[in-house]
C-alpha cells in the first residue's frame, strides 16, 4: 500500500466502524478532523472519492467543503 | 543514613476495624482485633525473639523462640500464633523465658555452621541477631549434622541456596505459597530433620517451577537463600526508596547500596502497588544498567553507512541543533518530529513533547503507547471520560468475579498476578473469587496451583468484539442488566439503542459461535457469572488493544461494566494492564499528536492558550503525525528528522520492512538511548541516555499512581535524560532553565488540572499519589467515577463486529498472535543484557500438535514463519496451550524479528497496530532467511565506531 491507498483504507475502516453511529457521516468527518494531520487531510481531498465507501466519501466531501469554506 | 532492614512486625497486619486493648510489659497497647501478640509488641517497639515468623506470611509457630507469659494462661504460648484479647497481660522478658529461649537457640546453633565471620549474611542474619538477643554464649549439645555439609545449589543466576545453613523454619515455603502463589518449594522429612527443596529433591532451582521472584530470599532469616550479589560485594550500607523501571505494575523498591554500587533491589513493604512483593525483573534484572555495551559518549555520523564518531556533549548538541534547523529551513517545520519514551520519567516525557510543540513548532509527537494502549485512551475517554483505568490494585481484594481478557498477568504483570491469585484462592475462610479468562491461549492463570478458571473462552484471534457483544446479548436478553445503575449514571437513550443492538438474534452466542469458535453455552455461563456473581472486575491487556478493532473492544468492555453496574466502587471496574513502566504517564504528559497534557485536544483554544501563555509561543491547532503516519510521510519524502527517546521502533513496531524504509528515507535520525538499539542502525546522531538509577523524576503506573524515581548513582553518561533534552532545546535557542525535575513537575501541575496538587514535596511526604489530585481530592483518587462519570453520563457505544482485513487463506492458513514472557521485557534491550537469558535464550514458536504434525514439525525444529509482509525463522515448540489453527511467539529477540512478519493493519480509531492477528504459514526451514542475513550484516556494519572496535 502506498500512502494514499493507506489513507483510503483507513477512511473506509473508520466508516465501517462508525456505521452504527446515529449520524455516521458527521462522526467519520469529526474523527478524521480530530486525528489526521493537515497533510493527510490534504492528500485525501486531492485524491477525491475513488475507492471510498459512500459514508467515507460523504464525510471527506463534508470536510473538504468546510475547509474550502473556511 | 546507615543500613537498616525494613521493620519486621512478625505477622501480617490485621484489617479489622475493631480494636483490642491489652498490656504488654506493663505498657498499654491498642491494636486491631486479630493482631498477634508478637505484632502488637513490635508496634510498640518491643521485639520478641523470633525465627519462623515474618510479617509477609502467616505465622506457623514452629521455632518456639517467641514464647511469652500471659496472666491466667498456663505454659508459655508462642506470641506469633496467639491473637490479642481484651485485657490480656503479657510479659515478654522473664528469667524463665530467657532460659527457654536460650535452650531453643542452642539446639539451632548446634546444627548450624559456625562460620559467621565469613558468611555472606554476616551482620544481616536473623539467626545471628537472635543468638545475640537471647544472650547465647555457649552450646552444650554436640554438633548435629542434620543439615551440615550439604551441597550448595548455584543454579539460579541471582541467588544461591546453601542447605547447610537452613534452620527449617519454612518461611521460604510460605512466602512462595502465600506471597508469590507459585508453590515451587517443598519440605521433606519432619520436624528438626526437615529439608527444603525446589520441586523434587532432584531438581535445582533453575529447573524447578521457581519463577525467581525472590520472595523466599527475602523471607529467609539466614544465609541459606542469599543474593549472589551480596556474596560478591557484601552487605549494603544505605538504602533509597525508588520505583521499578520495567512494567506498569510500578513496584516500589529499596535500592540497597554500598557506596555508589547497587547491592540489591528489595521490594518495599510500604509500596502501595506491590505491598512488599517483586518479580524477577525488578528484583534482579538490573545488571543492564552497568552493561559493557552501554554507550556513554555521544556519537555522530553523516551517513548511516559511515562508522560512528565519538564527540563531546557540546559538539553533539551544536551539531544536532544545526541539523534540525537546516532541515526545518529546507523542508518546512512539519518535516520534524519526535517520539517520547514510556520508559522515561513523566518530567522527561513532558520536556520532549514540549521541545517538539514549542521548539520544532508542530505537533508531530507520538509515543510507544501508539503500539500498545492508544485504544484504551480512545475507548475509555469516549465511554467514561478519562483515558485510564478506574481502580487501584488493592481493589482486587474486594472482587468476586475476575474477568481477564487478552492479558497474561503471570507473565506480563507478575506482581499484580500474585495479588490476583491470592484473591482467587481465598483467604482466612473467605472463599476465593471466581475467574473467567478470554484468551486464545491457555495462559498460566487458567490453571495453576489451587486455581482453576470457572470459564476459559479460547476465542479465535481477532474476534474479541464478537465475544463481548455475545456476552452483552446474554446479559440484556436474560434481564441481567443493572437498570437502576444505568438510569442513574448513564444516558438512557444511548443504552436503549445499544441494548436493542446487542439483543438482535445475529449477536447471540449461538449465532456467533462459528465466528468466535467459543462454545455458546460456556459463553452464556460466563456472562451470567460476570453479571450476577457480585463485584465484577475486568482486567485487560494488549490482547484487547492490538487489533483492528482495539478501540471497539475497549468500548465493548466499558459497555459490559456499565450494563452490570460494575463501576464506581471498590472491587469492580475496568482495568487496563499497562505494558511499560510509564506508559500511563507518557500518555498523561501529552505525548499524543492530538492532545496536550491531561488529554485536552489540541484544537481546544482555551487549553492551548494556557500553554501558549506559559511557554511564550504559538501552538499549531492541528493534530500532528502518529508514528505510522510519520513513517508514511518519510517514505513520501516529506518527513526528514526524528528525535527518538528511549524507544526502539525498528524492533517494536510492525512491518519492519516499512519501518526501515521510513527511517532510511530520513536525513536526521536522533536516537537517545542506553544502547545502540536496532533503530540506531538507521541513526545519524546517538545521544547516550541514563538509567532509572541515575535520575530523579516520577513514573505513573497502571493504577494512575504517580511514584518517585530517585537517583542513587551518578549518570555514567554524565547527564540525566531531562538534561539532555534541555541542552538540545537550549542549543536550538529555547530559553529553558530547569535546575531540577521537581520544577518540571511544578510546570506540569500548573498546566494540567488533574495534576494540580502534585509536587515532589507532596510525593516525598505521602509516598505516591493517584491522579486526579485536585482541590476536591487532595490525596488523589484511588477509585474513579464514584459519584458519576467524569464525562457526566456514561456513554454506551454500539460496537459492531467487523472482521479484520487480515484473512487466512490457502497460502497463509494459520493465525499468528504475539505476546511476552515473564523473564524478558519488551524488545529485550535491557533483559537480554542480564542473566535473565537463562530462562528465555530465544523466541520460540508455539504450535498445536495437529498443525505441527501436518507440517512434519517437532519441538526444537527450525521453522520458517511467513506472512504477506515477510518471513523469518525461529524454533518451534509443540504444545496444546494454543488452539489448532493458532501459533504464538514472543518478540524479545532482535534476531528473530517477529515484526518482519506482522502487517501494517491497525486499529481503526488510533492506528494501534494489529500485532495479535497475522495470517501465516509455517514450514520446515534450512537456516536464516535472506532478510535475517542481510539485516545481520547491516547491523554489524552500522555499529562500527571509528576506533575500529564494534560497539556490539
Ligand atoms: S524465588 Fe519466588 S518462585 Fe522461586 S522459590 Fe522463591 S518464592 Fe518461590
Ligand atoms: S531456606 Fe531459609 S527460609 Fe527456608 S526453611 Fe531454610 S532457613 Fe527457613
Ligand atoms: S512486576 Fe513489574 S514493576 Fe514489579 S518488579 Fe516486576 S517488572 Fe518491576
Ligand atoms: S516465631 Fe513464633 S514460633 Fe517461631
Amino acid at each position: 500500500m502506498n500512502s494514499v491507498e493507506r489513507l483510503v483504507h483507513m477512511a473506509n475502516q473508520i466508516a465501517t466502524n462508525l456505521a452504527t453511529d446515529a449520524a455516521p457521516v458527521a462522526a467519520v468527518a469529526d474523527h478524521i478532523q480530530q486525528f489526521w494531520d493537515p497533510r493527510m487531510k490534504k492528500m485525501i481531498f486531492a485524491h477525491g472519492t475513488a475507492g471510498l465507501s459512500p459514508v467515507a466519501a460523504a464525510a471527506i466531501s463534508l470536510l473538504a467543503d468546510a475547509q474550502n469554506g473556511a | 543514613m546507615t543500613y537498616q532492614p525494613q521493620n519486621d512486625f512478625g505477622t501480617p497486619e490485621s484489617r479489622s476495624d475493631e480494636t483490642v486493648s491489652l498490656t504488654i510489659d506493663g505498657r498499654n497497647v491498642t491494636v486491631p482485633a486479630g493482631t498477634s501478640v508478637m505484632r502488637a509488641a513490635a508496634e510498640k517497639g518491643t521485639s520478641i525473639p523470633k525465627l519462623c515468623a515474618t510479617d509477609s506470611v502467616k505465622s506457623f509457630g514452629s521455632c518456639r523462640l517467641c514464647l511469652v507469659e500471659i496472666d491466667g494462661r498456663r505454659g508459655t504460648p508462642a506470641s506469633c500464633t496467639t491473637p490479642v484479647e481484651p485485657g490480656m497481660v503479657v510479659r515478654t522478658q522473664t528469667p524463665h523465658l530467657a532460659k527457654l529461649r536460650k535452650g531453643v537457640m542452642e539446639l539451632y546453633i548446634s546444627d548450624h555452621p559456625l562460620d559467621c565471620l565469613t558468611c555472606a549474611a554476616n551482620g544481616d542474619c536473623e539467626l545471628q541477631d537472635q543468638a545475640g538477643a537471647v544472650g547465647l554464649r555457649d552450646v552444650r549439645y554436640d554438633v548435629q549434622a542434620t543439615h551440615l555439609g550439604q551441597e550448595k545449589d548455584h543454579s539460579n543466576p541471582y541467588f544461591d541456596f546453601d542447605p547447610s545453613k537452613c534452620i527449617a523454619c519454612s518461611r521460604c515455603i510460605r512466602a512462595c505459597d502465600e506471597v508469590q502463589g507459585t508453590l515451587a518449594l517443598t519440605m521433606e522429612g519432619r520436624g528438626w530433620g526437615s529439608k527444603i527443596s525446589a520441586g523434587l529433591a532432584s531438581d535445582n532451582f533453575l529447573e524447578s517451577e521457581c519463577v525467581s521472584c525472590g520472595a523466599c530470599v527475602q523471607a529467609c532469616p539466614t544465609a541459606t537463600l542469599v543474593e549472589k550479589k551480596v556474596v560478591e560485594v557484601g552487605t549494603p550500607e544505605r538504602s533509597v526508596v525508588t520505583t521499578c523501571a520495567y512494567c506498569g505494575v510500578g513496584c516500589t523498591f529499596r535500592a540497597e547500596m554500598r557506596g555508589e554500587q547497587l547491592v540489591r533491589m528489595v521490594p518495599y513493604k510500604d509500596g502501595k502497588a506491590n505491598r512488599g512483593h517483586s518479580c524477577v525483573k525488578g528484583r534482579f534484572a538490573w545488571g543492564y544498567a552497568q552493561h559493557q555495551e552501554r554507550i556513554l559518549k555521544p556519537m555522530i555520523r553523516k551517513s548511516i553507512s559511515d562508522p560512528w564518531r565519538e564527540v563531546e556533549w557540546d559538539e553533539a548538541f551544536a551539531y544536532t541543533a544545526s541539523e534540525l534547523k537546516r532541515i526545518s529551513a529546507k523542508y518546512g517545520r512539519n518535516a520534524l518530529g519526535g517520539i517520547t519514551s514510556s520508559r522515561c520519567t513523566n518530567e522527561e516525557t513532558f520536556l520532549v513533547q514540549k521541545l517538539i510543540r514549542a521548539g520544532f513548532g508542530n505537533n508531530n509527537v507520538d509515543t510507544c503507547a501508539r503500539v500498545c494502549h492508544s485504544p484504551t485512551g480512545y475507548g475509555l475517554k469516549t465511554t467514561f471520560g478519562t483515558s485510564a483505568g478506574t481502580q487501584d490494585f488493592d481493589s482486587v481484594e474486594d472482587t468476586d468475579v475476575i474477568l481477564i481478557i487478552g492479558a497474561n498477568p503471570t507473565d506480563g504483570h507478575p506482581v499484580f498476578a500474585s495479588r490476583m491469585k491470592r484473591r482467587l484462592r481465598g483467604q482466612d475462610g473467605r472463599p476465593g473469587a471466581k475467574l473467567i479468562v478470554i484468551d486464545p491461549r491457555r495462559t498460566d492463570i487458567v490453571r495453576s496451583p489451587h486455581i482453576e478458571a470457572q470459564h476459559h473462552l479460547p476465542l479465535r484471534p481477532g474476534t474479541n468484539v464478537a465475544v463481548l457483544t455475545a456476552m452483552a446479548h446474554v446479559i440484556v436478553t436474560e434481564g441481567l442488566a443493572d437498570e437502576a445503575f444505568i438510569r442513574e449514571r448513564c444516558d438512557w437513550d444511548e443504552y436503549s439503542h445499544w441494548a436493542e443492538f446487542v439483543s438482535q438474534a445475529r449477536n447471540s452466542p449461538e449465532n456467533l459461535q462459528p465466528v468466535t469458535l467459543v462454545d455458546a453455552e460456556e459463553l452464556r455461563a460466563a456472562a451470567r457469572l460476570y453479571a450476577t456473581g457480585g463485584n465484577g472486575a475486568i482486567y485487560y491487556g494488549l490482547g484487547v488493544t492490538e487489533h483492528s478493532q482495539g478501540s471497539s473492544t475497549v468500548m465493548a468492555i466499558a459497555n459490559l461494566a456499565m450494563a452490570t453496574g460494575n463501576i464506581g466502587r471498590r472491587g469492580v471496574g475496568v482495568n487496563p494492564l499497562r505494558g511499560q513502566n510509564n506508559v500511563q504517564g507518557a500518555c498523561d504528559m501529552g505525548s499524543f499528536p492530538h492532545e496536550l497534557a491531561g488529554y485536552r485536544h489540541i484544537s481546544d483554544g482555551n487549553a492551548r492558550k494556557l500553554f501558549e501563555d506559559d511557554w511564550g509561543v504559538t501552538l499549531d491547532p492541528e493534530p500532528g503525525l502518529r508514528i505510522p503516519n510519520m513513517l508514511d510521510a518519510a517514505v513520501d519524502g516529506v518527513f526528514k528528522a526524528l528525535y527518538c527517546q528511549g524507544e526502539d521502533i525498528l524492533q517494536s513496531d510492525p512491518n519492519t520492512a516499512h519501518v526501515s524504509a521510513g527511517l532510511a528515507a530520513m536525513e536526521c535520525v536522533i536516537v537517545h538511548d542506553l544502547f545502540l538499539n536496532e533503530t540506531a542502525n538507521y541513526a545519524h546522531i546517538f545521544l547516550p541516555g541514563s538509567t532509572f538509577l541515575e535520575k530523579n523524576g516520577t513514573f505513573t503506573n497502571a493504577e494512575r499512581r504517580i511514584q518517585p524515581v530517585r537517583k542513587v548513582m551518578t549518570p555514567m553518561n554524565g547527564l540525566e535524560d531531562w538534561e539532555v533534552t534541555q541542552r538540545l532545546a537550549q542549543a536550538m535557542g529555547l530559553d529553558w532553565n530547569y535546575t531540577h525535575p521537581s520544577e518540571i513537575m511544578d510546570e506540569i501541575a500548573r498546566l494540567t488540572p488533574t495534576f494540580a496538587g502534585v509536587s515532589f514535596a507532596r510525593l516525598d511526604e505521602v509516598g505516591s499519589l493517584q491522579w486526579p489530585v485536585t482541590a476536591d481530592a487532595p490525596d488523589g483518587s484511588p477509585i474513579m467515577h464514584v459519584d458519576g462519570f467524569v464525562r457526566g453520563k456514561g456513554k454506551f457505544v454500539v460496537t459492531d463486529y467487523v472482521p479484520t482485513d487480515e484473512k487466512t487463506g490457502p497460502r497463509f492458513p494459520l493465525l499468528l498472535t504475539t505476546g511476552r514472557i515473564l523473564s524478558q521485557y519488551n524488545v529485550g534491550a535491557q533483559t537480554r543484557r542480564t542473566e535473565n537469558v537463562a530462562w528465555h535464550p530465544e523466541d520460540l514458536l508455539e504450535i498445536h500438535p495437529v498443525d505441527a504434525e501436518d507440517r512434519g514439525v517437532k519441538s526444537g525444529d527450525w521453522v520458517k514463519l511467513a506472512s504477506r509482509a515477510g518471513e523469518t525463522t525461529l524454533r518451534a515448540t509443540v504444545t496444546d496451550r494454543v488452539a489448532p489453527g493458532v501459533v504464538y511467539t514472543t518478540f524479545h529477540h532482535a534476531v528473530t524479528q517477529a515484526n518482519v512478519v506482522t502487517t501494517d493493519f491497525s486499529d481503526w480509531a488510533t492506528n494501534c497496530p494489529e500485532y495479535k492477528v497475522t495470517a501465516v504459514q509455517i514450514s520446515a526451514s534450512n537456516g536464516p532467511t535472506e532478510w535475517q542475513e542481510e539485516y545481520e550484516a547491516l547491523s554489524t556494519r552500522s555499529r562500527r565506531v571509528e576506533t575500529g572496535i564494534a560497539a556490539e
